[in-house]
């Protein structure tokens, strides 16, 4: 089903992101709860096979749209092998309008890709890769249950940009257990000293989510997490270590050299739409969210039938969207996107919560036009609190 | 309709402890026998409209009319009136019982008899109710029915030896209960033609039917029309229907005569006009004295009751009158909270009667609520003469007014086996009991004599004495009246603000620690504020505990799920959700179940 591309671009074509869950690893986290395990080759080609399906099935509701993001995420995508990567990719291009700016974005982990394999997601398209590392310390990582030494990220960064990957973001974590002020500065400061120094730096830190094995040691009290106090110079050391080496928070978690934020990830905070592929993905087309069912089997069979929980916003749930995940970005909201969303002015749909918040120093409002509603740094340390406010 | 043969009437009830299958053996009663007797057949047929109207009405009182085609080849009508099995329900099970004839007590086959056995059989035979015992549970491995019997003759002197045994749950022995309710119950006593002289034992509110109430009819005879007399209230009214109880319906008959038992209808808007207890007569021909026993129903235990969103007071109001329809015993009047608004002030017969009324609220209303600690009342007597009866303690008077107070005493019996007597003694030691003495029973158990402070066994008494026993004792109390004591009110600042609804009086040696238990609980309980907030612990303007909740540093959720807006939205709302059920109290908002957490202060983590 080929479609000339010459008549679709006569059409004013929307802007999407594409999503594509690879839901499996080499070994499951001791923190992490997201949709992803270990599986067998056999099962990854079936999975694969099935995602090439949903690209193509999906291919005629994304008619009208120019896809201009593309984000691989899992799970750890480099655990398929490379050729995956190459075929998901030429599905693309074979079957949506593929921006040729777009910013193209794989993670990966350290330890499951070689130069080769490196080469083949360049030579697909890849532009922009995603590690994580989330500590430089190796009993830090140990504790964790990574899968890799730093060692090992160092070799995949170097392949990385010896392949000629210009745009690489390294995640990290903080408030680690037993994690110290010091030791997450070594991490931070052995990122800043990788040559050459990395585009983008997501710092996030460590959620203990139920049903994860460090969850479960919660429980029993054998966890130990770095006090209130430490953490928070954990916290203030990342903005300020970081602003040194001229990398910019454009985002609650994430930081930047100057015109490399990342657009997908912005996409989702300013409500642009995107669509998600694989099981658990989730989607945001047309004012309607909906989500692909978890089942690994179900999909194998059917991957174009897995879309559930469908929920068709109404113009307040949307005005909450638009505050708590606009609020995430740095800049903040602004008063005349909203004017042109939803035909009203923030200020009066919002206007005793927003006082509030200012009086408490929490939020900011920037002078000039258009004005910007944005977290104060105050606010961001209690932004779900600040933004729990903006639901109706 | 032919009349009934009072000597074929039997009216009885089945008491018991706990758990030793009274409700069971009920069952089994109401199956083995028919709801009518073969000639009324024919007339159920017919009143086959009025049942269909009457769907969807529940009767409160488990009073059943069933009949048994005993081995004489009579049919005999058995009325079973069920008792409230709780000790707040005192009152309401005397009255109950002086409905009855007889009593059938049901004694658990391993367990023996407990406090509430001993209680409730003392009850019945001052009622002076013919008792006959069965012996229940006989089929489990560790029954031991020749031990029971022996016991029932010897701690009640009750003969025992012909006791039916069975096992009510597996339907054995059920005939021999029949048959000795037969023999042993004695029939009704009474003249129809005498003036109405009718027993009020309990009144449900129907919106159709208005109060329908539940009595035994010991003189005269009530049908349609006549006009009766409540002699205790005063309320007078014409009888719109009379009938007695099917299993779960009424079923109307023509008229109700001496020594039967059913229910009266007669557009009576509110059950207070039909206290339990008081005598139904014809107000054109009454009888010359009402029945013996009647009294006004006195609350014990006292709470706040808050509807958690202040918009819903009238609610709150509406639902409370409702439940007033149907529970004389609930008394209720408004009050102002600083902290939690407008409320009410509801008074109980015991801390069970609290929890169903506050459960039923929750459920059949709908309705969230604030309760404050439960508290008794004290009577203070301050320094110009003047008694005063305080149930909220925000109205204690300033202790330079106080001359002294008085707190209500019960006199308790804690049935326990030897092995925990030690355990038990230390638990009344510890709520101030003081020792009464102390009976063998059986060489295995003993009665624990003790007079306790009500206010020391209105939260968790019965908790601790079930967890230090391991469950074994068991527990019966009486209000025995007023005793001088040191009381001191206990007031929580909360951002240095004195917090009304926390505050609760308490025995002056346990001030200290029940104030820094308070203050650590809260402490756990109130959510980060953008600002510190102290909480203390304050009795007369003394501070004497404080903990400090910590001002609030971080709340953000750094990683976002990829897309998946729909878990951090429900993430926002679960928070926003726990803010709604706060209480602003100045600038600090609280859970509503920090106002619960005097309750449970001495739980041990």
């Amino acid at each position: 089903m080929i479609r000339s591309k010459q008549d679709c671009r006569t059409l004013e074509l929307k802007p999407l992101e594409l999503y594509l869950h690879i839901p499996f690893c080499v070994r499951k986290c001791r923190y992490c709860d997201f949709l992803s395990g270990p599986a067998d080759v056999c099962t990854q080609d079936a999975y694969m096979e099935a995602l090439l399906e949903e690209l193509k099935g999906r291919s005629e509701e994304c008619a009208e749209y120019e896809v201009d993001t593309i984000f691989i995420g899992g799970g750890t995508p480099s655990v398929v092998k490379p050729e995956w990567i190459q075929k998901v990719m030429d599905t693309i291009r074979r079957y949506y309008q593929l921006s040729p700016e777009a910013e193209i974005t794989m993670e990966m982990n350290p330890g499951t890709v070689d130069r080769e394999g490196l080469e083949i997601y360049c030579r697909a398209g890849i532009n922009r890769l995603s590690i994580g590392l989330q500590s430089a310390n190796e009993e830090e990582l140990l504790k964790l249950g990574r899968i890799h030494t730093f060692a090992q990220f160092q070799k995949t960064y170097r392949d990385a940009v010896d392949v000629g990957f210009t745009n690489i973001n390294v995640d990290v974590m903080s408030a680690l257990p037993e994690q110290t002020v010091e030791s997450w500065r070594r991490t931070l400061e052995a990122v800043l000293t990788l040559d050459p120094i990395p585009q983008h730096i997501s710092a996030y830190s460590l959620i203990v989510e139920e049903g994860t094995p460090l969850y479960d040691m919660q429980e029993r009290g054998t966890l130990i997490l770095p006090d209130e106090d430490s953490e928070r110079q954990m916290y203030t050391l990342t903005e300020e270590l970081l602003g040194q080496y001229g990398f910019r928070r454009y985002e609650i978690s994430n930081y930047a050299r100057e015109g490399y934020e990342c657009r997908h990830n912005c996409g989702y905070w300013r409500r642009r739409e995107y669509l998600g592929l694989g099981t658990g993905a989730a989607s945001l087309m047309k004012e309607c969210r909906f989500t692909n069912g978890t089942g690994l089997e179900e999909y194998l069979m059917n991957p174009l039938g897995m879309r559930s929980e469908v929920q068709y916003l109404t113009e307040e749930e949307q005005m909450e969207e638009f505050m708590f995940l606009g609020l995430r970005m740095m800049e903040g909201v602004s008063e005349k996107t909203f004017r042109e969303a939803f035909g009203r002015e923030l200020m009066e749909v919002y206007d005793s919560v927003i006082r509030k918040n200012v009086q408490d120093g929490l939020l900011e409002i920037t002078r000039g036009e258009p004005a910007f509603y944005r977290l104060t740094h105050r606010g961001i340390d209690l932004s779900n609190y600040v933004m729990s406010q903006f639901l109706f | 309709m032919a009349a009934i043969d009072q000597s074929k009437i039997r009216n009885f009830c089945i008491v018991a402890h706990i758990d030793h299958g009274k409700s069971t053996l009920a069952d089994r009663i109401i199956e083995k026998t028919g709801l009518l007797t073969s000639r009324e057949m024919q007339a159920q047929v017919l009143d086959n409209m009025d049942l269909e109207r009457e769907r969807g009405i529940t009767i409160k009182a488990q009073s059943v009319r069933t009949v048994y085609k005993a081995k004489d080849g009579e049919e005999y009508i058995f009325n079973l009136i069920d008792t409230p099995g709780h000790v707040d329900f005192n009152y309401e099970v005397s009255r109950s019982l002086a409905a009855c004839d007889g009593a059938i007590l049901v004694v658990d086959a391993a367990q023996g008899i407990e406090a509430q056995t001993l209680a409730n059989v003392y009850l019945a035979l001052d009622h002076n109710l013919d008792v006959f015992p069965v012996i229940n549970k006989i089929d489990l491995p560790s029954a031991e029915p020749e031990r029971v019997m022996e016991e029932i003759e010897d701690v009640i002197g009750l003969e025992a030896h012909d006791a039916p045994l069975i096992s009510a749950k597996n339907g054995i022995g059920i005939e021999d209960v029949l048959e000795q309710i037969v023999e042993k119950i004695p029939a009704p006593k009474g003249n129809p033609d005498n003036p109405l002289q009718a027993l009020i034992f309990d009144s449900v509110y129907d919106s159709y039917k208005g109060v329908i109430i539940f009595c035994r009819i010991m003189e005269g005879t009530v049908k349609k029309g006549t006009v009766i007399r409540m002699m205790a209230t005063g309320a007078k009214e014409e009888v719109v229907e009379v009938g007695y109880f099917g299993a779960g319906q009424f079923i109307p008959c023509d008229e109700l005569s001496a020594g039967m038992v059913g229910y009266i209808t007669a557009s009576i808007k509110n059950v207070k006009d039909t206290a339990v207890g008081d005598t139904v007569t014809d107000a054109n021909r009454p009888c010359a004295n009402p029945l013996p026993g009647y009294k006004k129903v006195q609350s014990m235990v006292y709470c706040g009751m808050y509807p958690a969103d202040g918009a819903k007071y009238p609610d709150l109001r509406d639902a409370l009158e409702k439940l007033q329809l149907n529970d004389a015993s609930l008394n209720y009047e408004p009050e102002t909270s600083i902290a939690l608004g407008f409320g009410f002030r509801c008074g109980f017969l015991g801390l069970l009667h609290l929890e169903i009324i506050q459960e039923r609220l929750e459920r059949e209303y709908n309705l969230d609520l604030v309760t404050t600690a439960p508290g008794v009342i004290y009577k203070i007597h301050k320094t110009n003469g003047e008694v005063i009866e305080l149930t909220n303690p925000s109205n204690m008077p300033d202790p330079s007014e106080i001359e002294y107070m008085e707190e209500p005493i019960v006199s308790a019996e804690i049935m326990v086996t030897t092995e925990f007597i030690g355990s038990i003694m230390e638990l009344c030691q510890e709520r101030r009991g003081r020792y009464l003495g102390m009976e063998y029973i059986e060489g295995t158990r003993a009665l624990l004599k003790y007079e306790l402070p009500l206010n020391e066994i209105i939260y968790d008494f019965f908790d601790a004495l079930k967890s230090r026993s391991r469950g074994y004792a068991s527990f019966d109390y009486d209000l025995k009246g007023y005793e001088q004591s040191s009381l001191v009110k206990l007031d929580i600042l909360i951002n240095r603000e004195e917090v009304d609804a926390l505050s609760f009086i308490v025995h002056a040696d346990s001030a200290y620690e029940r104030g820094r238990k308070m203050c650590e609980k809260l402490k756990d309980e109130i959510p980060r504020h953008l600002f510190e907030i102290p909480i203390q612990a304050a009795v007369g303007g003394k501070i004497i505990a404080r903990e400090t909740v910590k001002a609030m540093r971080k709340d953000v959720l750094a990683k976002c799920y990829g897309g998946d807006i729909t878990r951090k939205k429900k993430l926002l709302e679960k928070q926003k959700e726990g803010k709604k059920r706060m209480r602003q109290i100045g600038n600090v908002e609280i859970p509503q179940k920090a106002f619960m957490s005097v309750l449970k202060l001495d739980d041990k983590k």
